[in-house]
């Protein structure tokens, strides 16, 4: 009897991967997921900040992938070694501050690195030919395969048919005729698969779950590097860009307001990591402030955080300031009017 | 039977997920870890995360704005 041969899936909760994993299922392979956490991803961070979206259903889909697939799943946190990748592209950016190609690339080596040190035999993708503009491209698959160190054990089995051969298909490891040609943006095949496999609940495709590919986020994280000079970030960063209404009205300092309770609950976290304001006199919202101040740049802060709370239209709010430490005191202003707020404050 | 209590104190998933893995890892079977949470998700996530890797779930529950999950290591399941 021949040895069972073991893969490793790149998992990211979307319909290919799980159908990538599902096919070599099917021959007989013992496939294991892996999922990558880069901290940019969008998986359930804001589900579980905002309080209004706290009554949706909230599932990790690439667990809930594995548990379809009655497969093992490893996460695998890549926050610090993602920095290289992020901030130095080799290949470029995407529209906004998404380095697909060079992401895919560097998961691609990490589940090569994985596979050798746990002794699995191949790894499978569900790359699809022409699926995404950047990293997926017929151009791409190559530099994927041979940029990651992975060469010809990379095999993505929804498209395999129109690539060339790999070695768990030369060696007979996975039957190529029972693996498919998919190409180009539809995603007709992908959903007439899953109907074959009776699969009907699915993640939406991939591409929305990373923050780098979101406009609004991509100019928040450009706006921290360039007031910090240079590209580094910590994770504490990256999560506070997710959240509240971000404003800098001087190139040392910004603010982050709270949008609603969810958000202010989350951001209450970093009160030691970030002097703090909040309004007493009103409700109003909790304000966190990224940067060295002086007394003058508080009693401004405090203005802009007024104007955001229900005194809005009163003639003196009370707010409460708080440095790291924990030492608080109180300041009376006047909120500031909608139109005393520059645009250009609003990250 | 000892446990590891692991701080995953507002962290958001799947960090409270990989903190729990990470620590389960060269864990003898019956061994326990209790990760104490903010994140809610952690209560749906950390045990789907043990049912697919053959560990079993002790307790899920939530206590003065925490939410525990405790976990007991099961021999020959996955880290």
């Amino acid at each position: 009897m021949s040895e069972q041969r073991k893969a490793a899936a790149l998992i990211s909760g979307g319909l290919d991967s799980l159908l990538a994993a599902r096919v070599i299922l099917e021959q007989g392979v013992h496939v294991e997921g892996i999922n990558f956490y880069t901290g940019f991803c969008v998986e359930g961070h804001t589900h579980a900040i905002r309080k209004r979206d706290q009554k949706k259903e909230k599932r990790n889909n690439a667990l809930w992938v594995a548990e379809q697939l009655g497969i093992k799943l490893h996460i695998i946190d890549i926050v610090e070694d993602y920095k290289q990748v992020l901030v130095n592209p080799k290949h470029g950016y995407g529209a906004n501050l998404n380095p697909c190609l060079d992401c895919k690339i560097f998961m691609v080596h990490k589940a090569y690195e994985w596979i050798k040190a746990k002794g699995f035999d191949f790894i499978i993708t569900g790359e699809v030919i022409g699926q995404r503009p950047m990293s997926q491209r017929k151009e791409t698959m190559p530099i994927v395969s041979d940029e990651s160190g992975a060469h010809d054990l990379l095999l993505r089995p929804l498209c395999a048919k129109n690539l060339p051969l790999t070695r768990p298909e030369r060696e007979g490891w996975v039957d190529r005729e029972a693996l498919y040609d998919f190409s180009g943006r539809s995603r007709k095949p992908q959903m007439a698969l899953a109907a074959r496999f009776g699969i009907e609940d699915y993640a939406q495709p991939a591409g929305g779950c990373c923050f780098l590919t979101d406009e609004q986020y991509a100019i928040k994280l450009k706006d921290l590097w360039r007031a910090r000079g240079d590209k580094n970030y910590e994770l504490d960063d990256i999560m506070l860009l997710k959240v509240g209404r971000h404003l800098r009205p001087a190139s040392h300092y910004k603010v982050i307001i709270a949008r609603e309770e969810g958000e202010a609950n989350f951001m209450q976290g970093y009160r030691r990591l970030y002097a703090s304001m909040a309004t007493v006199s009103h409700g109003g919202p909790f304000a966190l402030i990224d940067g060295e101040v002086d007394d003058q740049e508080i009693e401004l802060i405090a203005r802009v955080v007024a104007r955001y709370s229900q005194g809005r239209g009163a003639e003196q709010v009370e707010l409460s300031y708080s440095d790291t430490s924990g030492q608080s005191r109180s300041l009376r202003v006047k909120p500031m009017a909608a139109h005393e707020i520059p645009k250009e404050w609003l990250i | 039977m000892s446990r590891r209590i692991i701080d995953c104190r507002r962290l958001l998933c799947p960090m409270p997920v990989i903190k729990v893995q990470n620590a389960i890892e060269g864990l003898p079977g019956g061994s326990q870890v209790e990760a104490v949470c903010t994140d809610p998700g952690a209560l749906k996530d950390i045990p789907a995360w043990s049912r697919i890797n053959g560990h079993r779930v002790l307790e899920a529950t939530s206590r003065d704005g925490e939410y525990i999950v405790v976990v007991e290591v099961v021999e020959g399941g996955a880290s």
